[in-house]
């Protein structure tokens, strides 16, 4: 019990591979994937001068992983960050104490990071590092991170989390994972792969590989499972599957459509969109455990895509029963929905972050498909992304940055931006078109 | 930390159904009794307790074969406007050359797949794709076609015909298409 919480802690993933060859056949055993490319497209105008210095790693240490590296590449790509690159850096510490403040005062850092990264004697890693702010000479954070070897990018990506929660008073997202769906081939022999990868898109693992369409991943609340929609039998069906070792269950395969997972927060029922034979999507809520299936919403318009409020206690989702896709909410217990968004005329796929303060949408905005942000308060509503195809925005579970897909000249790739707008990412396959993320929970 | 415990529970059984759930989905599927919810029918199968029958659906086997293939019949697909489920057109022939081939070969079935263009939100286009397959097989029952003969599925945007991403790609993956499947009763065939 105990290696099982350090494994869940730093989320390798033993034997995955294996687990897949089995459950998917042997396409599983050549699923390797080269990792996403991220360019920052946008970022803050003053951005904080930070200096990441290589870590030290004793001898056999590290496996030749560049922690320095990864915290650097983290940080940059916030957009609120700006590394002083290596070859200007004065020194090369690896403590707090051995750093000069004054020097990296001079080389213009605000703030020095230094580490180590030690074998220690049951076969784990550890890696320490010092924060140290160079104005002031105060050490902020030490701080060490312990896992077994295979998890020392995770290792560096709290690092990350922790460096940028002390400087900039929110919780990093870095050692968080993203789900996406990857499209490769041309129509009718399409490929479709479920895949999870770190949220800088290094890392990524097969889920699951189909012919058919793939679609609408959704984290449970603890990061263990994701529900998703496969087309694999030729028609829909729900299914969840335990990231770590690929076991997975068919959940609903009902007549018509099996659509649009959520969890519930507690993570024990999942909320469905089924169309029955006769083709009326409704919203229904599933008990995971006791199979018991509520109906939620019961109007002859398309009811779609639920998203759980933070609390349980209702449930956001799209519905057309106004003419046009609006998005209403409804009670968990059902009732009468109230109508959530009355600007323009086409309002879809809700997400709420996680704090139930902001609900993240698609709209369309002069007749192009983009991300939106309504403040669930005021009701004010701002336009986000600047695409022509924006779709399926999902927030980090630090409320400050969404990832959603987008359409460039063909290309489908992925995007970051922050709710404040000004720091922005892309995230591209080096092949085909990837779509349909969804970030998931902080690690416990 | 209770909370964590009673995953574990929960994975457990997970584990033990994932067994039967994925033996249940292969072609050799057993076929329980409908589990779909309808109109008349609301917050139905509940008494399907359990991962078998969840995964087993009541649709039968999807192995599709060649189909008729005489004059209209050759048309398996009926085209959309934007933003409608109207069939028009040419669609309406097709359609009803479909209608009247199944109604006289009532052992004969297919599948209706809805699908729309890129534009919009993934699962609401999922909603707008079987609204579709559904205006294609309300048409198919009015002239005659039995309920059994008929499935349907929405793949919404997410097998285009064409993958461009004009108006000319849109207009081909705003469609319908009509699959023949191996008719009831009669053991399945590899293509």
């Amino acid at each position: 019990m105990r290696a099982q919480a350090t494994l869940n802690n730093w989320r390798p993933w033993p034997a995955l591979s294996l687990v897949l060859a089995i459950l998917i056949g042997a396409g599983a055993a050549q699923a390797v994937h080269a990792a996403l490319q991220i360019e920052i497209t946008s970022g803050v105008r003053d951005p904080i001068p930070i200096a990441v210095v290589p870590f030290a790693a004793a001898a056999g240490a590290g496996g030749g992983l560049d922690v320095a590296g990864v915290v650097q590449h983290d940080l940059e790509g916030s957009g609120r960050f700006k590394a002083l690159p290596r070859e200007r850096q004065p020194a090369s510490p690896t403590r707090a104490e051995a750093i000069n403040a004054a020097d990296w005062k001079g080389a213009g850092s605000d703030y020095v990071v230094v580490g180590r990264v030690a074998a220690l004697e049951n076969g784990t890693m550890a890696v320490d590092f010092d924060l140290v702010n160079t104005l002031t000479g105060v050490r902020l954070a030490t701080q060490r991170f312990t896992g077994p070897p295979g998890a020392l990018r995770n290792a560096a990506h709290r690092v990350s989390d922790a460096v940028y929660q002390k400087i900039l008073g929110v919780r990093g997202a870095f050692a968080t994972r993203i789900a996406y769906v990857s499209v490769d081939g041309a129509p009718p022999a399409q490929h479709y792969q479920l895949i999870v990868a770190d949220a800088d898109g290094e890392n990524p693992h097969l889920i699951l590989d189909s012919r058919f369409p793939i679609m609408s991943p959704a984290w449970s609340p603890d990061g263990q499972w994701l529900a998703y929609v496969s087309f694999e039998s030729k028609l829909s069906g729900v299914y969840v599957q335990l990231v770590r070792t690929g076991e997975r269950r068919l959940v609903s395969a009902r007549a018509g459509i099996n659509g649009a997972p959520a969890w519930s927060p507690d993570g024990r029922k999942l909320a469905l969109t089924l169309g029955g034979s006769s083709g009326n999507p409704d919203i229904y809520v599933l008990d995971l455990t006791s199979q018991s299936l509520t109906r939620l919403t019961d109007d002859p318009a398309i009811d779609t895509e639920a998203e759980w409020a933070p609390d349980g206690r209702s449930l956001y989702f799209t519905s057309d029963r106004a003419g046009s896709p609006q998005i209403y909410q409804v009670s968990a217990s059902g009732g009468h929905p109230r109508r959530i968004t009355f600007e323009g005329n086409y309002n879809a796929r809700p997400r709420v972050s996680a704090d139930g303060t902001e609900l993240a949408m698609v709209t369309l905005d002069g007749g192009n498909y983009r991300i939106a942000v309504q403040d669930l308060a005021t009701g004010a509503v701002r336009s986000l992304s600047h695409g022509r195809l924006d779709e399926s925005p999902s927030f980090a579970p630090n409320g400050a940055t969404l990832i959603y897909s987008q359409r460039e000249g063909g290309r489908g790739s992925l995007a970051t931006i922050s709710v404040d707008g000004l720091t922005g990412l892309r995230l591209k396959a080096q092949q085909g078109v990837i779509c349909d993320p969804a970030w998931g929970p902080f690690g416990t | 930390m209770a909370h964590q415990q009673r995953m574990y529970r929960l994975a457990t059984l997970l584990v033990l159904a994932a067994t039967l759930a994925v033996g249940a989905c292969g072609p050799k599927a057993p076929k329980p009794s409908s589990a779909a919810p309808t109109e008349s029918n609301p917050g139905a199968s509940s008494e399907g307790a359990n991962a078998a029958n969840a995964a087993g659906g009541s649709l039968g086997s999807q192995e599709e074969i060649g189909g008729p293939q005489a004059g209209l019949l050759a048309t398996r697909i009926v085209y959309f406007d934007f933003d409608s489920a109207v069939i028009k057109g040419q669609g309406v022939d097709v359609v009803a050359a479909h209608a009247k081939y199944l109604s006289a070969n009532s052992q004969q079935r297919v599948r209706l797949e809805g699908n729309t263009d890129e534009r919009g939100s993934r699962e609401y286009n999922i909603g707008l794709g079987d609204r579709r397959a559904q205006a294609v097989r309300r048409a198919l029952l009015l002239q005659g076609v039995s309920e059994g003969q008929i499935t349907t599925v929405s793949y919404g945007e997410e097998r285009p015909a064409d993958p461009g991403h004009d108006e000319a790609a849109w207009a081909k993956n705003r469609r319908v298409e009509i699959v023949y499947l191996t008719p009831a009763g009669q053991p399945m065939t590899k293509p």
